[in-house]
């Protein structure tokens, strides 16, 4: 029914699917971590600011 | 008289379907409203370069030689050489995003990562319904719900089928009050979607909001460089807006400058939808995987809010998921019409919008990373 390209490039698509959502999410949970520093911090620095 | 009738002589039948597709591009930009921008003058160019003979593109006439034509002309020098639309557009659309409601919840930013899996799922089937691999990660992209991107992978990728690919990727923008409610209520139950989620906001210090886009761009050009020109002039934008003191260039960006690029984007990227290109088979096909990735980025991300939720005390309303999609912000308004239809008073559109402005930065990631993997698999 598939050719046996396509059956190569699927998969190729699948280490392709497996790699692509692991870099995506790395990338969005490392901006996570760095909003969720920043923001403590930036409260920190509101608080220190009001006493 | 004979030169009176040359054009209508030369008319091919797949002209005649390009003409009827034009038509209905603008039909639905003026009618319906489908992203009015750039389907009317995708449209209106479809019916220009589908001219026979067409002064638009470059002819070659007798006696003369080659003579130039301004829509190829200005594919081949802000499109074909450059990517410069497509990138530039991001400078308009980074000043025009409040990532606010995202820095405040950052819980949210996870599912802008989840929601790009469509991308993914559908270079796969196209890689089975027999495109190769460049081609099967143009059309995945569609699922990117970001037509620039979707536009500029498919040029660096040399794709025949970018026309398809634009229309499709705005097409189902368009369309995603309509595609997203259906793929929500595949999988999830109404228990699931009357789920309540209290909003309490953290305050953003200015600080935070101008380091952010910095702080991106650092992080996704560090891990996938390829995303650098898309995130990179999406984050300059959005600094432009966030810095305070650049309020005239930020208002620049967000109006007159975004419009001029939408407006010559669309009319650019028709010279893609000449007849002989746009007219095969392989066409509806895309139509078809378009709209499987946008289904499937719904259904991940449902289903990662599902799976989130077996480890959550506090449960997180699955369709939130769904607005990790990079259609701002009608994916955040459709699950907020959602909710209020199965419970008034349950209000998730701030957390929506949260997961609606992460799905605009996972989206050129998801471009990036593809850019960066597929040519590593071409011998």
């Amino acid at each position: 029914m598939f050719s046996a390209s396509a059956i190569s490039n699927f998969w190729i698509s699948l280490e392709v699917m497996g790699l692509g959502m692991f870099g995506i999410f790395t990338v969005i949970l490392a901006i996570m971590g760095v909003v969720v520093v920043l923001t403590k911090a930036g409260s920190k620095a509101e608080k220190s600011e009001d006493e | 008289m004979e030169f009176l009738l040359s054009g209508i002589l030369a008319i091919q039948p797949e002209q005649i379907v390009m003409y009827a597709i034009g038509g209905l591009l603008i039909y639905l930009a003026i009618a319906k409203g489908f992203e009015p921008a750039l389907l009317m003058p995708m449209g209106f160019g479809a019916i220009l370069v589908n001219l026979p003979l067409s002064g638009v593109v470059n002819q070659v006439t007798a006696g003369i030689g080659e003579v130039p034509g301004i829509i190829q002309w200005l594919f081949e020098t802000t499109i074909e050489s450059s990517e410069a639309l497509p990138i530039l557009l991001f400078i308009g659309i980074g000043a025009m995003i409040d990532f606010g409601p995202l820095l405040s919840n950052p819980k949210m930013m996870i599912f802008g990562a989840a929601a790009q899996f469509g991308i993914f799922f559908t270079v796969c089937v196209a890689s089975l319904c027999g495109f190769d691999l460049k081609d099967a990660a143009s059309i995945g992209i569609i699922g990117a719900a970001d037509g620039p991107t979707s536009i500029l992978v498919s040029q660096i990728f040399k794709s025949n089928y970018m026309g398809a690919i634009a229309v499709a990727a705005y097409s189902y923008m368009a369309l995603v009050p309509i595609v997203q409610p259906f793929a929500i209520k595949l999988v999830t139950t109404q228990k699931e979607r009357m789920i309540r989620m209290p909003y309490n906001p953290k305050s953003i210090t200015k600080t935070t909001r101008i380091l952010f886009p910095i702080i991106v761009t650092i992080i996704a050009g560090l891990v996938a460089p390829m995303s650098v020109s898309l995130v990179g002039f999406l984050m300059f934008g959005n600094l432009l807006r966030e810095c305070g003191v650049l309020t005239s260039l930020s208002q620049t960006a967000q109006n007159e400058f975004a419009n001029i690029i939408t407006l010559l984007l669309g009319i650019t990227i028709s010279f893609s939808m000449r007849a002989e290109q746009f007219v095969t088979w392989q066409t509806l096909l895309i139509m078809c995987l378009g709209l499987l990735a946008f289904v499937m980025d719904t259904i991940g991300g449902v289903l990662f809010a599902k799976l989130m939720n077996l480890f959550l005390r506090e449960k997180i309303n699955p369709m939130i998921g769904a607005a990790g999609i990079s259609a701002f912000p009608m994916s955040a308004r459709v699950i907020q019409k959602m909710a209020l239809a199965e419970d008034k008073q349950n209000h998730l559109l701030m957390h929506a919008i949260g997961a609606n402005v992460s799905g605009q930065i996972g989206s050129v990631i998801a471009g990036g990373i593809i850019l960066y993997l597929i040519p590593t698999f071409i011998k």
